[in-house]
């Protein structure tokens, strides 16, 4: 794969003017957006980090790497879904995780060792970001784990835990689908993919659950994966299945075992 | 050792009980007695190291629970209980490998020292005639007689027919309890209907919060109860459990409705019951391509674009759909209660 490797020299501006230009981008297209359309909490126009340059790398990257399924101009195809305000957000994720650029069609596109750098991550999300609005990467303070817990653990419960498993363990979905399990999923990707859907997973925009609420789930994850299970050795957390076989496998055998051995002649 | 031998040989003797009474069919083609198996002696019979190990080793045991035991108590202590979850974890464990050893120490001594070191001569004792003699069926027999003469069971008419009576009667409370363990006179009446009514506003589980249809964009999903639910004071769960209802936003180009549903939906919002008609699980894992709905419990599929209709699995109706439009305001609201039971099939559905 040819990646376009350039610097990007961000002390040629200072951060103030990025700040101004933004803030004037803002005031022009977000407020006229706002103004024509009923706009939903999530969907935020570009987002502040991105500078010309770096959406002009992001394009490069994207003509390079991701046009081939998604067109020239992100409008999709046959075989992959357009990039027209999925966000910077849906970037992130995809691309972060590795399961962008996809390796094989099939079932799931699956989490793979990641692709590109930050860098080119960033760019390419600032990219799809100025196509149109769409949900913009989380802040550090929207992903810190100081929620309520057990607020979260209520809201994932109801949410979530169908498909995840009440503590992220995953599970599986018709025709080769699953959930993926979340222990060692980052805030950020797991914030993300809230936002955006990512393949079969429904959106969970603010107006359904708030950065709030959101902030909980994520800092229930944290606590589960944080903490042992109070009950021993998880077995996967796959529930009753797993725990059943174990019991007739191990336990039945050690008593069927100590029965032998009550019944059998001493030599 | 001979006190044994003359044991076994006074139960050899028992065999040749007398038959004359019973009734027992003796045929002559009847299974030889094999007799007993020709003792066999352990290693613990023949030689006196074997037999010292072996009390060494029962003595180990007792002494591994003794261990087990004093262990159980110190884990007791070293692994508290705190404010922090995870601190059941080793204190369970430990604590219960502790008592584990307390209690298989002795279990596999007592067993091992009976195995090992008792005597292990065999013995046989016949099984007793389960007829009593003639003498004995004589007596009994005149102690009944004697006994409902006394009491006067067959003279005293009165007394024995009021007894009947009341045997007769005293089970009949017990249909009135049970015949009220039955939540509702009308079970079907409870079946039909739920909370939701004209009017009812669609609002978030669990803060009760209502949904404008701008919040539901193409993909989302909520997960509904009817406004009111969280303040009900007692039967909030039974309601609720009826009451669920999932909410979808598909492209209104992807829905193919009936002519007489084409009302129910709003610009591409559809609410279908999550209680499985197949046995009543939340069905709530949705998946954003391919909109079906799937049951976690029994993998019935639903397809939401097409009415919840069944597509997989063991289910055998779709989904209730709860007719929905938007107030003044703009939230969402029912138009009326579900049109059908929802949950599973009952006879009179």
């Amino acid at each position: 794969m040819a990646f376009i490797k350039r610097n990007v020299n961000g002390s040629r501006r200072s951060p103030f003017a990025a700040v101004l230009v933004v803030a004037a981008g803002l005031a022009l297209t977000g407020g006229g957006y706002a103004a024509t359309t009923a706009a939903v909490a999530s969907t935020q126009p570009v987002s502040a980090a991105a500078s010309a340059a770096q959406t002009e790398e992001g394009r490069k990257l994207f003509l390079a790497n991701c046009a081939s399924c998604h067109g020239k101009a992100a409008e999709g195809s046959a075989v992959a879904p357009s990039l027209i305000g999925v966000g910077a957000a849906s970037v992130d994720f995809q691309v972060g995780t590795g399961r962008m650029p996809g390796q094989a069609s099939g079932p799931q596109l699956e989490k793979k060792p990641v692709q590109f750098t930050e860098e080119q991550t960033a760019a390419m999300a600032a990219y799809v970001a100025s196509l149109a609005p769409g949900p913009a990467i989380p802040t550090e303070e929207m992903l810190a784990t100081n929620g309520d817990s057990t607020r979260g653990g209520e809201l994932f419960r109801i949410n979530c835990a169908m498909c995840h498993n009440a503590v992220g363990a995953g599970g599986a979905l018709t025709e080769g689908k699953y959930a993926p399990a979340l222990k060692g999923v980052t805030e950020k990707h797991i914030y993300e993919a809230m936002v955006t859907g990512p393949q079969n997973m429904p959106v969970f925009n603010d107006a359904n659950l708030t950065p709030k609420d959101k902030k909980d789930i994520i800092t229930y994850l944290k606590f589960v994966e944080s903490n042992p299970s109070a009950g021993g050795y998880e077995l996967a957390n796959l529930g009753p299945v797993v725990e059943g076989l174990f019991t007739w496998v191990f336990i039945l055998g050690f008593i069927i075992a100590i029965t032998i051995w009550l019944g059998a002649k001493s030599n | 050792m001979s006190d044994k031998k003359s044991l076994a040989k006074a139960s050899a003797q028992e065999v040749e009980h007398d038959y004359a009474t019973g009734l027992a069919v003796v045929a002559p083609d009847a299974v030889q007695n094999p007799g007993m198996e020709p003792h066999r002696e352990r290693m613990t019979d023949k030689s006196v190291k074997h037999e010292k190990a072996a009390a060494r080793q029962v003595a180990a045991f007792f002494i591994a629970s003794i261990v087990g035991s004093i262990y159980s108590i110190y884990a007791y202590f070293a692994f508290p209980l705190t404010e922090e979850l995870g601190t059941v974890r080793n204190n369970t464990l430990f604590l219960g490998l502790g008592i584990t050893l307390g209690l298989l120490g002795i279990g596999i001594g007592a067993v091992h020292w009976a195995k090992t070191l008792m005597p292990d001569a065999e013995v046989s004792e016949a099984r007793h005639q389960t007829r009593g003699t003639e003498d004995v069926r004589a007596r009994a027999i005149e102690i009944i007689k004697l006994a409902e003469n006394e009491s006067g069971f067959t003279r005293r008419k009165l007394i024995r027919r009021s007894l009947y009576g009341a045997l007769a009667l005293f089970p009949i409370p017990a249909i009135f309890f049970f015949g009220d363990m039955n939540p509702n006179k009308d079970p079907q009446a409870l079946l039909r209907h739920t909370m939701w009514k004209k009017g009812t506003r669609l609002t978030k589980d669990p803060n009760g919060l209502p949904i404008k249809a701008s919040d539901v964009t193409i993909g989302s999903v909520f997960h509904v109860i009817p406004e009111g639910l969280t303040e009900l004071h007692h039967g909030k769960l039974e309601e609720k459990a009826k009451a669920a209802v999932l909410l979808v936003r598909l492209d209104p180009a992807d829905l193919k409705e009936s002519a007489e549903r084409k009302s129910w939906s709003y610009d591409g919002i559809v609410a279908y019951s999550k209680i499985c008609t197949h046995v009543g699980c939340p069905v709530a894992l949705y998946e954003q391509h391919t909109h079906h709905l799937l049951c976690p419990c029994h993998q019935s599929t639903f397809d939401v674009t097409d009415e919840c209709k069944v597509v997989f699995g063991p289910a055998s109706r779709p989904l209730p759909q709860l007719p929905i439009t938007v107030d003044a305001e703009g939230y969402l609201v029912a138009q009326s209660d579900f049109t059908e039971p929802v949950g599973p099939s009952f006879w009179e559905r």
